[in-house]
């Protein structure tokens, strides 16, 4: 074991290449899906355009009670329903609960959203919304749950590994940062994923070691399995976690109704203030021994941890309140938020969003320079090497293909016919199909009329995205304006901007087309100069 | 012949590759085991276990290719093996 290959940076160079290059497509997606995710709430919205904007803000109490009567005509046998009340982000409550008939599809689970201001059930269009992009973010599609959050887990450590050995690789890390040379090849590529990693830095480090605690449960549950052997202990630490963890699931037998859930939602905002509640739970509804829990909201505090009060369901008496955590679970509920982002105003969220699209684009560049690096060194540009042409082409479909099949996605929310059996899994397979046919036009093309063609591709989509809206919809953008919809309004220009972004990105890629071969001697004799000076 | 030099010449490749993952995930594995020996309450010591877990597996996988020999890799990874599996121990 005689192989000494360098020093260390050039060590820790060779893993961060290698950790970032092969799941590198996968935390592309993850990444991208991820920030979008920020604005899930508001993309649902836009892609129910049956449900009205919520104008003003309702009186939760109200909201709750309406809602929770009507899940007792809905499902009179439910073993619990939980309640998730509006907030600034939402126009529906959505609810999700399971009936004592455990045999029945699904296990007896159901859910739907609802009209706050009717508490009846919401006929919209089948369409899991912007939740689509949040669950693939950690677990995809077409695959388990578990296995798609093992994936996401692995994929996040790689990243994790990434980012530290990126760092120690990097002797100038700040003097580089205000480095930018334009048009220079390789050495453009190179400043651009440095600025966007180093003025990210910390956001991606936080992202990424709080993306693996929200799942740290599954990934590392051998402490758990050692310490807590019983049934009561497991409850401990369940009680630290998730207001669901406190819930009882045996019925007495007497049957009673439940008290005024809007009584037990005004004491929780006399405690919190005003719109503070974030959800209602209920345990065996109907029974006498029905437990009432109304949690706190994301907004206003930057942790995870349970807060709730916990009521007798029959009369509404206030049995516990359950408002802190031990140390280490307050550590983790406060990770957990700041992953979320969900505790701030809507600046904070723009903020994340915008951080969180730096940390996509700090994965793209870094794919992207793989090839650049290594098509100088190439024997024979035109025809490269199996593994190269594997990475590029990969390349082409998982950075602008994702943004063709994503916009896709959203199309086909507008064009297909509802109602339509499976509307909702249809959409996904259409953003699958379109995923699925840009690899192929990737593999068929050459790659740089592939990488053109489909971001402009992309960007005729998405900016066409708000007419086929203002066609399909009775809420184009100008009446969103007018009537200060910035949900609608908001996702319309958005598409616009991303819209430009990707014709910038199409533009500049074509005019390289052109000049590289001219350029490309000096540029290879600058790197070989860059490398000897190393 | 020169397959067999090929072979041993990525051996080395090979024992990092596995010496990361092994060394990742099982030094943090031990670490979060070895934190219920914490004077804290039980659901306590297992979160804190969890939570330092990723720092260990990540430290574990830069040490594994920061040294400059995979042996001085194994080397270290199994020292640190041998200081948290007693307190893994103790505390199960």
């Amino acid at each position: 074991m005689r192989h000494v290959e360098g020093g260390i940076r050039q060590r820790m160079a060779g893993l961060h290449t290698w950790t970032g290059l092969l799941l590198g497509w996968v935390l592309y997606a993850m990444f991208l899906t991820g920030t979008v995710s920020y604005f899930k709430d508001e993309l649902s919205q836009w892609m129910r355009p049956e449900l009205p904007a919520l104008t003003q803000r309702l009186d939760e109490a109200t909201t709750a009670q309406r809602v929770a009567d009507e899940l007792g005509r809905l499902v009179p046998d439910a073993s619990m329903w939980s309640i998730k009340l509006p907030d600034a982000h939402s126009n529906s409550v959505y609810a999700f609960w399971r009936s004592t008939d455990r045999q029945a599809p699904r296990g007896g689970f159901g859910e739907g959203i609802f009209d706050p201001q009717t508490g009846s059930r919401f006929a919209a269009r089948g369409t899991l919304g912007g939740d689509f992009f949040y669950r693939f973010h950690f677990q995809f599609y077409y695959m388990s749950p578990l296995w798609g959050r093992w994936l996401a887990g692995i994929a996040a450590m790689f990243m994790l590994i990434a980012i530290i050995a990126g760092v120690i690789t990097h002797k100038k890390i700040f003097t580089d940062f205000f480095t930018f040379r334009w048009g220079k090849g390789q050495r453009s590529w190179l400043d651009a994923h440095n600025a966007l990693s180093v003025f990210g830095l910390p956001f991606h480090l936080m992202i990424t070691y709080t993306g693996l605690v929200t799942l740290m449960a599954l990934y590392m549950p051998w402490g758990e399995h050692t310490a807590l052997k019983t049934a009561a202990e497991r409850q401990q630490l369940a009680v630290e976690l998730s207001p669901f963890g406190a819930l009882p699931s045996k019925r007495s037998g007497q049957t009673a109704p439940l008290g005024s859930i809007a009584d037990m939602v005004r004491q929780a905002e006399a405690r919190w203030g005003e719109g503070m509640v974030g959800r209602v739970n209920a345990a065996l509804p109907g029974d006498a021994g029905a437990r009432v829990v109304v949690t706190r909201g994301d907004a206003g505090r930057v942790s995870m941890s349970p807060s709730y009060l916990e009521f007798d369901g029959t009369n509404g008496r206030l049995l516990a309140v359950h408002d802190h955590v031990g140390a280490a679970a307050e550590t983790r509920g406060v990770l957990y938020a700041l992953h979320l982002g969900r505790f701030g105003d809507i600046e904070t969220r723009w903020l994340y969003f915008l951080v969180s699209f730096m940390g996509t684009a700090m994965v793209g560049t870094g794919l992207v320079m793989w090839t650049v690096k290594r098509r100088q060194k190439l024997a024979d540009t035109e025809r490269p090497h199996f593994g190269f042409r594997v990475v590029e082409r990969l390349n082409i479909a998982s950075i602008a293909g994702l943004s063709v099949a994503m916009t896709s996605f959203l199309w086909a929310n507008r064009l297909l016919p509802h109602p339509m059996q499976s509307r909702a899994e249809w959409e996904i397979h259409v953003f699958f199909i379109v995923w699925g046919l840009t690899l192929l036009y990737a593999l068929l093309r050459p790659a740089r009329a592939a990488w053109v063609e489909l971001l402009a591709a992309a960007a005729v989509l998405l900016a066409l995205l708000p007419v086929l809206n203002a066609l399909t919809t009775s809420r184009p953008l100008w009446h969103s304006v007018a009537v200060g919809d910035w949900v609608f309004a908001g996702v319309d220009l958005m598409c616009w901007a991303l819209a430009a972004l990707h014709g910038v990105l199409a533009f500049r890629t074509a005019r390289r087309g052109r000049v590289t071969p001219a350029g490309k001697p000096r540029d290879f004799v600058a790197i070989a100069s860059a490398e000897r000076a190393r | 012949m020169n397959f067999v030099y090929r072979i041993v010449g990525v051996l080395p490749l090979i024992s990092r590759i596995v010496a990361a993952i092994v060394g990742g995930y099982g030094l943090a594995t031990l670490a979060s085991v070895a934190a219920l020996a914490l004077p804290i309450a039980k659901p306590q010591a297992v979160l804190t276990g969890q939570l330092a877990s990723f720092a260990v597996c990540a430290g574990a996988v830069i040490w594994v290719y920061a040294v400059r020999r995979a042996r001085t890799a194994w080397l270290g990874l199994v020292l640190i093996a041998a200081v948290l599996a007693p307190l893994a121990w103790v505390a199960s």
